[in-house]
């Protein structure tokens, strides 16, 4: 194997997983601190993606039209939890896991009423379409790197804003004991309010960096909420560092078997065998990491509850 | 008593079916909700537009239309099936788009005898070994624009192929269809998931395999996907990108832009098909629904036009097996359809010719699919050879 495709590997696997983390996090936040399963951050991502479609045709600039993206799924992020999630913390899993499904069925048919049911156009900016020559004489699309410089920045923000802030450590506080938080006198409404409008914040900017190189139709969301919910059983529940980690190692392995998987199968089975094989396995090796990581680590990498 | 009652009510029902029916219930069963909705829709508009265009009455019979969604899931789809069939007493079937639905529901609407007139999905289990005289296909067999995406790779004579369909089995199908008309030497086979998001780990090994024509077999989304990404890597320059007709007509075109300029396709129906049926069709759809035509609305609207016909040349006697059956098999000859006048095959598939389209912008700007060649002329499903029907 030459060390280009090597290294073109791991950078596809960086990307595909710091795509993943802006999810997570949001996920993993609201997991981990309302203790609520909500199922419907995935429609929060097709929202914001279908938000950037619009608004970067209205205002004819991409960077434009996702700052109003942004802006304006935290608002339907907000309203929502106002209005609706508020209403399911004190239930069981259960009971909000049905009603978030039904956000999810109610979600795609207001997408679809509002913007049709033909998927959206939305291309990368001019400056970012085509690709560029890395320094190695290796080629890789400018886009991608683009969407590996937003996802790294966008964590070291939220680094920040978890380790060094009040409101992060707010936040810090409700993921380790809700109660106890309470007790100290932490206008919680308050802060959930907040942290879900980051967290739909963070769908909106995932599905606008990936919009341009994905389609933009309804149902996007529940594709890759699945992967979402892997990062944070594998990186632990209401952990910042765990959904990192877990979405790097999620990104990387995917990536890195469907890559290499069927080369390595090739050096010791026959073609046809290695061919299907291959695939079969890389397809499910994040279910294996999952099932390993929990056998060993039952509460995640980085578990926020000690 | 009873037992004369019941012949009464048999024998009456035995006379009302003889007559010829008073008005034609559709039954239409698609796929309308969900990711792949958007297909299903499209369908459906071409039909309704033959439909209005016919003033709401196929073959002179005032036509009831019944929808029902079966959200892609095959049972759903068969449920649906049965309340269409015992319930509403449709006189036919149509609209399904996924071969998966398709056959799921076809043993419950061949039981029923009931005719079915397919707008999409016409699979080659029930084209072949399993041909049914209740089967009509009004689009094609499902191998057709892959045999002629080969025929074209062939033809222009492409030293390396790299081929690549979803896991599932229209996909191996799919290859299987490329490969029966291509001889030249497959680099790579690639069957990623269904519903893979990202294709970064195909596309450096597309990058480090150069080959010169790339085959992807990738419905909906998945195609938008691929494209998008596949320009995003600057490959276009290196080779040449061929998918098939269905994945990069207007519905794709309008969620990917300028990405999907320079591609070829291979369809059986382009929109600037110089004959009367089209240039009716191309226009009309237009100004009824303020966009162009994909080629599902074309498949749509062929069936409401062979319905029509069928109907028409039956006098109306849908409950007529016999004289049905031989309506509806030469009427794709008299309904001008948008692909012209062509033949069916024992089986029920159509014989018709398969074309080469590029995507090219036209004079307003718009980009469209405008046909470059014919490929395969009066082609008929490879599979006919394993229906012992005449």
């Amino acid at each position: 194997m030459p060390a280009s495709l090597f290294l073109e590997q791991t950078l596809n696997g960086l990307q595909f997983g710091l795509m993943l983390f802006l999810l997570a996090a949001g996920l993993t936040l609201v997991f981990g601190i309302m203790d609520m399963i909500n199922l419907a951050h995935g429609s929060l991502y097709m929202i914001g993606a279908y938000f950037m479609a619009s608004f970067s045709q209205m205002t004819g600039s991409f960077w434009g039209g996702m700052a109003l993206a942004l802006v304006a799924t935290a608002i339907v992020g907000a309203l929502l939890e106002m209005s609706l999630l508020r209403r399911l913390y004190g239930r069981d899993h259960l009971t909000q896991v049905l009603a978030t499904f039904a956000i999810i069925l109610i979600a795609n048919e207001v997408v679809r009423i509002v913007w049709g049911s033909q998927p959206m156009l939305l291309n990368t900016p001019a400056d970012l379409a085509g690709p560029v020559t890395l320094p190695g004489g290796m080629q890789y699309a400018s886009y991608r790197l683009a969407i590996i410089a937003v996802g790294a920045v966008v964590a070291l923000l939220l680094y920040l804003l978890v380790a060094k802030t009040r409101v992060g450590m707010l936040v810090r506080a409700g993921a380790s004991n809700r109660e106890m938080a309470i007790a100290m006198g932490v206008n919680i409404r308050r802060l959930f309010t907040a942290v879900f409008a980051l967290g739909a914040a963070l769908c909106a900017l995932a599905g606008a960096m990936l919009g341009p190189i994905l389609a933009v139709q309804v149902g996007m969301g529940e594709n890759i909420l699945i992967l979402a919910f892997v990062v944070i059983v594998i990186g632990g529940t209401g952990s910042i560092r765990g959904a990192f980690v877990g979405s790097l190692l999620v990104g990387i392995v995917d990536t890195g078997g469907r890559a290499f998987l069927p080369l390595f199968f090739g050096v010791f089975l026959p073609p046809q065998f290695a061919s299907a094989a291959g695939p079969a396995i890389a397809s499910v090796l994040i279910y294996l990491l999952m099932a390993v990581v929990l056998y060993f680590r039952p509460q995640g990498l980085f578990p926020a509850r000690g | 008593m009873q037992g004369k009652l019941a012949g009464v009510a048999i024998g009456a029902l035995l006379a009302f079916s003889a007559q010829a029916a008073s008005e034609l219930k559709i039954g239409f069963l698609s796929t309308l909700s969900g990711p792949a909705g958007s297909i299903g829709i499209e369908i459906r508009d071409g039909f309704n537009l033959a439909l209005k265009l016919a003033g709401g009455k196929l073959g002179g019979l005032p036509t009831e239309m019944i929808f029902a969604d079966d959200t892609l899931n095959p049972d759903t789809g068969r449920q649906l099936a049965e309340r269409l069939l015992k319930r509403d007493r449709v006189n036919l079937m149509t609209g399904v788009v996924f071969s998966n639905v398709m056959l799921a529901v076809w043993p419950t609407i061949n039981e029923s005898k009931v005719f079915y007139v397919a707008p999409n999905a016409t699979p080659t289990t029930i084209t072949g070994k399993g041909c049914s005289p209740y089967f009509f296909s009004a689009s094609w067999p499902n191998e057709a624009h892959h045999e002629a995406a080969g025929a074209f790779a062939q033809s222009k004579g492409y030293k390396n192929a790299y081929l690549i369909a979803p896991n599932y089995p229209a996909g191996k199908d799919a290859l299987t269809g490329f490969k029966r008309m291509y001889k030249g030497n497959i680099v790579a086979e690639v069957y990623p998931k269904l519903n893979q998001l990202d294709y970064s780990t195909e596309l450096a090994q597309l990058r480090a395999a150069k080959p010169d024509a790339v085959y992807a077999f990738l419905p909906g989304g998945m195609g938008i996907n691929f494209i998008k990404q596949f320009n995003a890597a600057g490959l276009p320059k290196e080779m040449q990108l061929i998918v098939p007709g269905f994945a990069s007509d207007q519905d794709i075109v309008r969620a990917v832009g300028d990405p999907m300029l320079g591609l070829f396709d291979t369809s059986h129906w382009a929109y600037d098909l110089d004959n009367e049926g089209n240039r009716k069709f191309v226009a009309e759809f237009e100004k009824e629904y303020k966009r162009l035509p994909s080629l599902f609305a074309e498949q749509g609207y062929t069936t409401a036009l062979i319905i029509d016909q069928a109907v028409r040349d039956a006098k109306g006697k849908v409950e007529d097996e016999k004289a049905f059956r031989a309506a509806l098999m030469s009427a794709p000859e008299r309904a001008k359809t948008p692909r012209g006048s062509f033949k069916e095959a024992a089986n029920g598939t159509p014989i018709q010719d398969y074309y080469v389209r590029e995507l090219v912008k036209d004079k307003d700007g718009r980009i469209v699919n405008r046909k470059v060649d014919t490929i395969l002329k009066q082609h008929q499903d490879f599979w006919l050879k394993d229906c012992g029907m005449k």
